[in-house]
């Protein structure tokens, strides 16, 4: 029988091998890369029909200007390209560039896999680029609103809590007042509300945070389902079909070619993320209230310590993280198609959580983590509409699974800030 | 401010003379590893005394968990009274004559938590009925019958839940696991013609290994790569249901013949749960499968080696890790464990409700409504046992109440997520009754951990 004090050494030495040896975390990940680019090249390959284009249309009209691929020489040639990147990894080349490795690697062998599936057929890029922000918007939202929390050290998993509350205001107060901008104002304070519970439960009755956010999410689910039923069931027409906010061209700007269509005609819910985003991250670093947060999220004590009071701060970062995360439940419904459905947010809260997590708690992190999940549910329904061989519910997953890798270590070993889910007391 | 300055943690040391820290539990660093018993505190009697003595009074586990329900039914009321179209009509013109507003709204909740009653426990008219010999015994058994089948699902997913709290993770899991779990058991129950007993056997065992298997691959990704389980097992529901299983129950060979939508085949007869209390009334053997499964979490973690290396894990992964305690063995066998829990509660529903069919949306949400049993039991077997067939009478009675008053049957969900709200926060349930402040551990705290583990 060992006794627990050489366990406990040999635990170490074993750990400290797998750290410092051989098999670092750049060699294990270039290994899977190097495999799974052979396979792609292999199979994505083998696949394909030779002779057959995958035509990718650059234009918003069809039969417009696009790139005209041999799909099968492509196919191979992405899942090499992957494979290299990989083989590079694993001889200890490019350890410095880690990250820019992993995203070479992920995009050519997501392109290797569209080449097979889009062989014989086409896909409208600009369409898909357009989705992708659409798909994304709520996600930015919400991962924001947990960017705001969690960084003054409040665990936000009540997202999902808070879009749907979002956008079920957003659609009853739209459809009552026939107006959109009634809706966005009222989805806010929908979602501020769960905030405004969430921050009061955490912070002055330091309920464990997430336990807490996963039962506001029960709750949203409940009530909303219940007023729904209740309300909007019977009466559609007064009470669940609001206006929609309808796509601002911006002059000049919405006339380039590609870039125009996809950044440039969108609904104001999609300017305003893209705004807050770039607000929220200035913020962050280079205002006193940015200082004040990271402050009370990574060491609360020493913040008091200065006067900074860091229930106050907490109390504001969570409330306006759901105000913020409403005008993302907005996005569902006054947004996009009007009319409210029972749990529409369908999992968009806890995605955006992984964005958050993904984007290492930073706003432009989470912007680019809700925007790579946005691709994933585009590419889906982009595919099912292709006819492709791959079963539409295996399609639908992949949002699901890209989460999954995302937060199983493409990104490395993540950290919170210090202070997150823990309640400040005063001692 | 007052009521969070007195929460323990900074509190006075155990006055057991106990290892210093936490009190109430086995928090301490297992250096002798002497077996659980070791960990119960010395002076049984003392201790004994002072709860009987404190329960009146004092918030402890008891009288706030009895308050919560409480409350969580007021808010309920609310809802319900500001939901009926009597009690807002009235309010129309409530300055003229208020007290129609409070008929309608008293009418209203009346009407709605009567039929919640009679529909889980016993309907008195029912009951009046068969003893005068109007009606058979049987249907008064009905509502005990409805919340005892509603409860056992709920009861599989709650202990899944409530394993993994106890050893510091948060298993939002249940869902998939559960729906993993209906898989299997569907699969192997219609797959084969079995023979009575060992076809129950056969197809329950597939349940269990659907559901371990899905809770262990969460698991893994936890052990392996360290992600945290609150997201791939949230991941891992969205990609059982409604994606895999909708595609599984469409395939040939698998689809119902003569069905375009997804739904499975029926299973055999032969390994179908048998009925508790005749063929005409649902209450079925899963109930008791339930209660056996929370007995054995209940002597894994009280009596086993095992169950007391999850503890310490949970109460301290650095202490556990110091001690011996392989961290990574444990996760693996924790959501295996839990996954085969829920796998039973989603194997009870394919085995023993009609139409005995997997279906995309077969298992409900018992996986969601077994973290809020789990957390009103507070991660203890036999809590769960019984915060499930709260939940399971709560649910029985919602069915009845909506046929009878159209309450939406998502008032359930509302009840059921205040009253958990209500029992995590003990100092909020004080603060509205004004009760003396607790001594023993914080209730519903520090269950789950934040993303530093």
């Amino acid at each position: 029988m060992v006794g627990p004090g050489q366990v406990m050494v040999s635990d170490v030495v074993a750990e400290s091998v797998a750290v410092h040896g051989f098999w670092t975390r750049s060699r294990k990940s270039g290994l899977v890369y190097l495999i799974v680019g052979l396979f792609a090249a292999v199979v994505f390959g083998l696949a394909t029909k030779a002779g057959e284009t995958a035509t990718f249309t650059l234009s918003t009209k069809p039969g417009g200007a696009g790139l005209d691929l041999p799909a099968r020489a492509f196919a191979i040639g992405f899942g090499l390209v992957c494979a290299l990147t990989g083989a590079a990894l694993l001889a200890g080349y490019f350890r410095r560039h880690f990250g820019a490795t992993t995203a070479v690697a992920i995009v050519s062998f997501v392109l290797s896999f569209l080449c097979w599936q889009v062989a014989g057929n086409d896909l409208p890029l600009v369409g898909l680029a357009q989705q992708t922000l659409f798909l994304a918007v709520p996600l930015i939202l919400g991962s924001l609103a947990g960017v705001l929390g969690e960084r003054s050290g409040v665990i936000n998993v009540a997202i999902e809590g808070q879009l749907l509350t979002g956008a079920f205001c957003g659609a009853l107060f739209g459809s009552i007042a026939a107006s959109a901008w009634v809706g966005l104002v009222a989805a806010a304070i929908g979602g501020g509300l769960i905030g405004a519970i969430l921050a009061v439960l955490a912070i002055r009755y330091l309920v464990d945070q997430v336990v807490l956010g996963v039962v506001l999410n029960v709750f949203a689910m409940g009530v909303t389902g219940y007023l729904y039923d209740r309300f909007m069931q019977p009466n559609t027409q007064a009470y669940n079909n609001p206006p929609t906010f309808p796509a601002i061209h911006i002059p000049l700007l919405a006339d380039i070619p590609v870039i125009g269509p996809v950044l440039f005609q969108n609904t104001i819910i999609t300017y305003l993320a893209i705004v807050l985003v770039v607000v929220v991250s200035l913020a962050l670093t280079k205002t006193r209230w940015g200082l004040r947060t990271r402050a009370v999220g990574e060491h609360p004590t020493a913040a008091d310590t200065l006067g900074i009071r860091v229930r106050l701060v907490r109390y504001r970062n969570v409330i306006m993280g759901g105000l913020i995360a409403g005008i993302g439940g907005a996005a569902l419904t006054v947004g996009s198609v009007g009319q409210f459905g029972k749990d529409m947010s369908n999992g968009r809260g806890f995605i955006a959580l992984a964005a958050l997590i993904f984007g290492r708690w930073s706003p432009t992190g989470a912007l680019l983590g809700a925007l790579l999940f946005g691709f994933a549910d585009a590419l889906q329904s982009n595919l099912s509409s292709l006819n492709s061989v791959v079963p539409s519910q295996f399609l639908t997953m992949l949002p699901y699974i890209a989460t999954i890798l995302a937060v199983a270590g493409l990104v490395g070993k993540v950290r919170a800030p210090a202070a997150d889910g823990k309640p400040y007391v005063k001692s | 401010m007052s009521s969070d300055e007195e929460r323990p943690g900074g509190g006075p040391a155990d006055p057991d003379g106990g290892a210093p820290g936490t009190g109430t539990e086995t928090a301490t660093a297992p250096a002798k590893r002497s077996g659980p018993r070791a960990a119960v505190p010395g002076d049984a009697k003392r201790t004994r005394t002072g709860i009987v003595i404190d329960a009146l009074t004092t918030a402890n586990t008891f009288t706030v968990t009895v308050l919560a329900i409480v409350l969580a039914l007021a808010v309920g009321a609310v809802v319900i009274a500001l939901s009926d179209q009597a009690v807002l009509d009235s309010m129309k013109y409530f300055f003229a004559r208020p007290g129609d507003t409070f008929a309608a709204a008293g009418h209203a909740i009346g009407t709605a938590y009567a039929a919640l009653f009679t529909g889980s426990i016993v309907d008195p008219e029912t009951l009046n009925e068969a003893w005068w010999g109007m009606t058979s015994w049987s249907s008064v058994l009905s509502p005990i019958s409805e919340t005892l089948t509603y409860a056992a699902p709920l009861i599989g997913t709650g202990l899944a839940v409530a394993l993994a709290f106890r050893a510091g993770m948060f298993n939002i899991g249940a869902q998939g696991q559960a729906m993993m779990g209906a898989i299997g058991a569907g699969l192997v129950g219609f797959m084969v013609p079995w023979p009575p007993v060992i076809g129950v056997i056969a197809a329950l065992l597939g349940g269990l290994v659907g559901g371990g298997l899905w809770g262990l691959l969460a698991g893994w990704l936890k052990a392996k790569f360290g992600a945290h389980e609150v997201i791939t097992t949230i991941m891992l529901n969205y990609i059982a249901a409604p994606s895999f299983v909708t595609w599984l129950v469409t395939q040939h060979g698998v689809q119902q013949p003569g069905r375009n939508d997804p739904i499975s085949k029926a299973v055999e007869p032969n390994a179908q749960l048998p009925h508790l209390f005749g063929s005409g009334l649902r209450a079925n053997l899963a109930i008791i499968l339930v209660v056996g499964a929370a007995l054995v979490v209940s002597w894994l973690l009280r009596r086993s080696t095992l169950g007391f290396e999850f503890r310490a894990v949970g109460s301290n992964p650095n202490a556990a890790r110091t001690a011996g305690i392989s961290l990574n063995r444990t996760y693996l066998l924790v959501m295996l464990f839990a996954g085969v829990l829920a796998g039973l509660g989603g194997a009870s529903i394919v085995l023993g409700n009609t139409p005995n069919a997997i279906t995309p949306s077969v298992v409900g949400s018992i996986g969601f409504d077994g973290i809020t049993v789990a957390l009103l039991g507070r991660g203890r077997p036999v809590g769960t046992v019984l915060a499930g067939l709260l939940f399971g009478a709560l649910q029985a009675g919602a069915g009845q109440m909506q046929v009878t008053s159209q309450v939406p049957i998502e008032v359930s969900t509302i009840i059921q997520s205040l009253i958990v709200i209500f029992v995590a926060a003990p100092a909020l349930v004080r603060a509205i009754f004004r009760l003396r402040a607790q001594r023993v551990g914080a209730l519903g705290q520090n269950l789950a951990k934040g993303w530093n583990g």
